[in-house]
Order: structure tokens, then sequence, then C-alpha cells
């Protein structure tokens, strides 16, 4: 079988050249994507060669190292942005129904969304707030490594056709009103009121190498753990943990769990069928 | 036999018409298989899909639908969520990814069959069936050159040929099957 030896060959040697890769592009640019799943960073460093017209990772690796506006372009292919808003409606309703009655506890909410990525799931829970009449006295901390996307999260501005959508989750979400009151359109766009804007906080923050730099109630932080293998997972429960209030809350994507990784006694279930965790009393 | 030696991990790949073959092949498997199983199934996105409830029950094994960076355990049957790509990314544990739809789809089969080629090379075996897309053609061809096995159901029998033949005519098979010889011969698996 020397043929399946050779391609035996060609795998190991394409995750040779993907760990160089990644090694590079922290070295020079400084964003840490060692600890990201190789299963799908395979797949989109193949994509990003065959867009960018390399034969070889090596030929990736030599514009990325050279070009910084090349790795601007780039950065696309190793960070995954995809987002909704009230996306899961059962999940916002969740932080609706069972978490907010708990925040509104406190004379001040402080929120982390962590990789936040263009802003989508910003905007939901900054509506959210303020139908539950707690705007006023909290702050969203939205953070992300990509520079665009923050730029775009910042803007608030979604594409109209994505309003129909938008909508209907909003209203699954529980919804009071019509997401429509939230919002002006011109020009295809849907731009999302600046009132909503004035308690956020945008910053560029590492899941992979950056600390806590906030004690929060609740960390939202949703479809980015599973990018990470579960070295880089563990480390950002470990920030989350570390960042949240005592019995504070901790949001995760419908298919993430704590219970494979460092921190599962740390955190019980506390919405049913949602990964809605509340961290255990020390 | 065109079985890979030894048998390492399986994975399988279906669309329309796959929940009635899905079925048969699941319930063909004796409760002493040793590899674990990963399948893509083509299903509605924005609903809970229900399907390996279902099918467990036909199913001597454990069905599961996956979690994230879940340890992958042998003689267990590893479900796609609906809208999440499934992806082995070891042979410790699954991963999931919110990755673009390919051909329209999301989870893929190529995506699945890709990941699994790169972990379990020459272990692995894929079972392609019935399906009106052209999922699975590239996942095919990656598990063949990664010197695994790759079975496919005769186009002739399949409730929708598309999926095989688009496989068949793009990556070729170790061996084109009707689904009941597929389950006997796993029935009889060497694992």
């Amino acid at each position: 079988m020397v043929f399946a030896e050779m391609t035996d060959d060609a795998t190991e040697l394409f995750d040779i050249e993907l760990k160089l890769l990644l090694d590079a592009v922290y070295m020079r640019y400084h964003y840490d994507f060692r600890g990201y799943a190789m299963s799908s960073l395979r797949r989109r460093m193949r994509h990003a060669m065959g867009r960018f017209d390399c034969e070889r990772m090596s030929d990736l690796q030599h514009r990325i190292l050279h070009e910084p506006a090349f790795f601007a372009d780039a950065m696309q292919y190793f960070t995954v942005q995809v987002s909704e808003m009230f996306r899961d409606p059962a999940y916002f309703l969740g932080l609706r129904e069972q978490v907010l009655p708990v925040l509104k506890t406190y004379p001040s909410i402080k929120v982390w969304v962590a990789g936040c990525s263009s802003g989508e799931e910003v905007w939901s829970l900054a509506i959210l707030l303020a139908e539950e009449d707690l705007l006023d006295r909290s702050v969203i901390y939205a953070t992300d490594i990509n520079p665009e996307a923050l730029a775009k999260a910042e803007h608030g501005t979604f594409a109209a056709d994505r309003m129909p959508l938008f909508s209907r989750n909003y209203l699954a979400a529980g919804g009071r009103g019509s997401l429509s009151d939230y919002y002006t359109s011109a020009y295809g766009n849907a731009m999302f009121d600046r009132r909503l804007k004035k308690q956020m906080v945008f910053a560029d923050h590492s899941l992979a190498t950056d600390s806590v730099f906030s004690e929060v109630h609740l960390v939202s932080c949703r479809n980015v753990l599973i990018y990470f293998n579960r070295e880089l997972q563990d480390r950002a429960v470990g920030l989350f943990r570390e960042a949240l209030v005592r019995r504070g809350f901790l949001g995760l994507g419908g298919k993430e769990s704590l219970q494979f990784g460092a921190h599962a006694d740390a955190f019980e279930p506390f919405v049913a069928n949602q990964r809605i965790y509340r961290k255990v009393a020390p | 036999m065109a079985w890979p030696s030894p048998l390492e991990a399986l994975v399988i790949g279906a669309s329309a018409g796959g929940v009635a073959a899905l079925q048969t092949m699941l319930g063909s498997l004796p409760g002493s298989f040793q590899a674990p199983v990963f399948v893509v199934l083509h299903v509605p996105k924005d609903r809970p899909s229900g399907i390996p409830e279902l099918l467990g029950g036909y199913c001597a094994l454990p069905v599961l639908e996956a979690d994230d960076k879940q340890p992958v355990r042998p003689g267990h049957v590893y479900f796609a969520p609906p809208d999440y790509h499934l992806l082995v990314e070891s042979r410790d544990a699954l991963a999931l990814s919110m990755d673009e739809p390919v051909l329209f789809s999301r989870p893929s089969i190529d995506v699945l069959f890709e990941s699994a080629a790169a972990v379990y090379d020459r272990g692995l075996l894929a079972i392609l069936l019935t399906g009106a897309s052209s999922d699975g053609s590239e996942g095919v061809a990656a598990v063949r050159a990664a010197g695994g096995k790759a079975w496919i159901q005769c186009p002739v029998e399949a409730a929708a040929p598309a999926m095989p033949n688009a496989a068949l005519a793009h990556a070729g098979a170790d061996a084109v099957l009707r689904l009941g010889e597929m389950c006997e011969r796993l029935k009889g698996s060497p694992a």
C-alpha cells in the first residue's frame, strides 16, 4: 500500500505546516490560534489556500508574514462569524424569565459578551435589558479579537433583509413589542437605536492570551468555544469563572457543554434544556 | 471484503430517503460492534430533529446527538446536530462548527468524512447512502485518498440515486452494495 503511506505523509505534512503557520502568525501578529480545533482549521486553511491561489501552505505563510494587509484579509479564514439576533430564541427567553429576575436584585449589572463577532447578540441583549427596565443600570462589555468585526458590532447596522428572521426570533424570545421599534431602515440597512448603545463598551480581548478585565454578573459566550481545543476551552472557561461574581451566570451555545472540561464542578445547570449555567458557591 | 483492517471508525452519510435507510442500517449493527460510528443525515435546521431518539430505538448501540468536544467512545453512534457541522477532532474528541454550509448543507457529509479521514486514515470505513444532493463526493474521495474504504449504496436501489451516483462518478468506491448486503456485512464485521 505505497499509495496509502504516501497520503498518510501528506496529512502529516499538512498538519506540520499548519502548526508552523499558527506559530508564525502568533510571533508576527500576536494573534494566538494555536489552541484552535484542528479539524476546522484544516478545512478553513485549505479554503484560504484556494481563495488566495496558494499551492502550498508555505506560500500562504510567506504572504501572511510579509504582507500585513494580506493578513487582515486572511483573518476571516481563522475566525468564523455567523450570528443572528436572538439566535436560539429559547436561550434569550431563559435569560429573560429566569436570569434577569435574579440580576434585577443587584444595584448595577455587568454583562460580558465574549467573542461578540459582528454584534448581533450584543444588540439583542441590550433590547432584552431595556425591555426589563434594566438597561440604564447595566454595562455590556463586548469583546472580540477581530477589529473588523468589532467595528461592525459597534456600528449596530445590519442588512435589512435579515430583519424578518431577526423579528421572528425576537418574538419567539418573548419580545414585548416589535423589533422594528428599535431600528430605522435606510438604503437596505437597519440601523439600531443609538440609545441602546449608551451602555455598551467594545474592546479587543483574546480568550487565548488576555486576562480578566472586570467582575461581571453574566457571561454570554455562544458558539465561540466550539472552535477551541479542550485546553483552550479550559482557559476560556477559567477566565469566565474568575470574572463572574459569586453565583454569577454563564450562557453557552446550544451544543456546548461544560461537562467535558476542567471547570465542570464549578458550575451547575440553571435553565433546563438551555446551556445556561450558574456558578456554584465556593 | 473491502474492510479497513483493523476497522477503527465508521462514518455514514445520508440525505433524502435516509431515515428509513439508517433505521435498517443502525438496526443491523450488533451490540458487540466496537468502532465508534459518526452519522450525518441532512435535516431541517430550525428544529430539534428527534432523529437520534427515534433511531436509537432500533439500534443495539447507544445513539446520541453529538455535543462539542464530546469524548469518542467505542460502540457509540454520534449524530450531527441540526445546523452544525460534525467533525472528528481526534481519536478522543468530536468537534462541532458553524462554518458555512457546504452545498447548502449544514451538517455536511463532506466535512465529516474529510475530518474523519485525517484522523483515522486507513482505519476508516465510510458508507454513503441515498440522497438527492452531491454532498459526500469530496468526502469519499478524501477517505479513499487517505487509505480508508468506501461503500456506496447501489444507486438503482437507493430511494434517491443522485448522491451515490455523484460520489461514484467523482471518487469511485471500494464496494457498491445494496443496503441489505451492507447490513449483512456489518453484522459480521471483523471489528
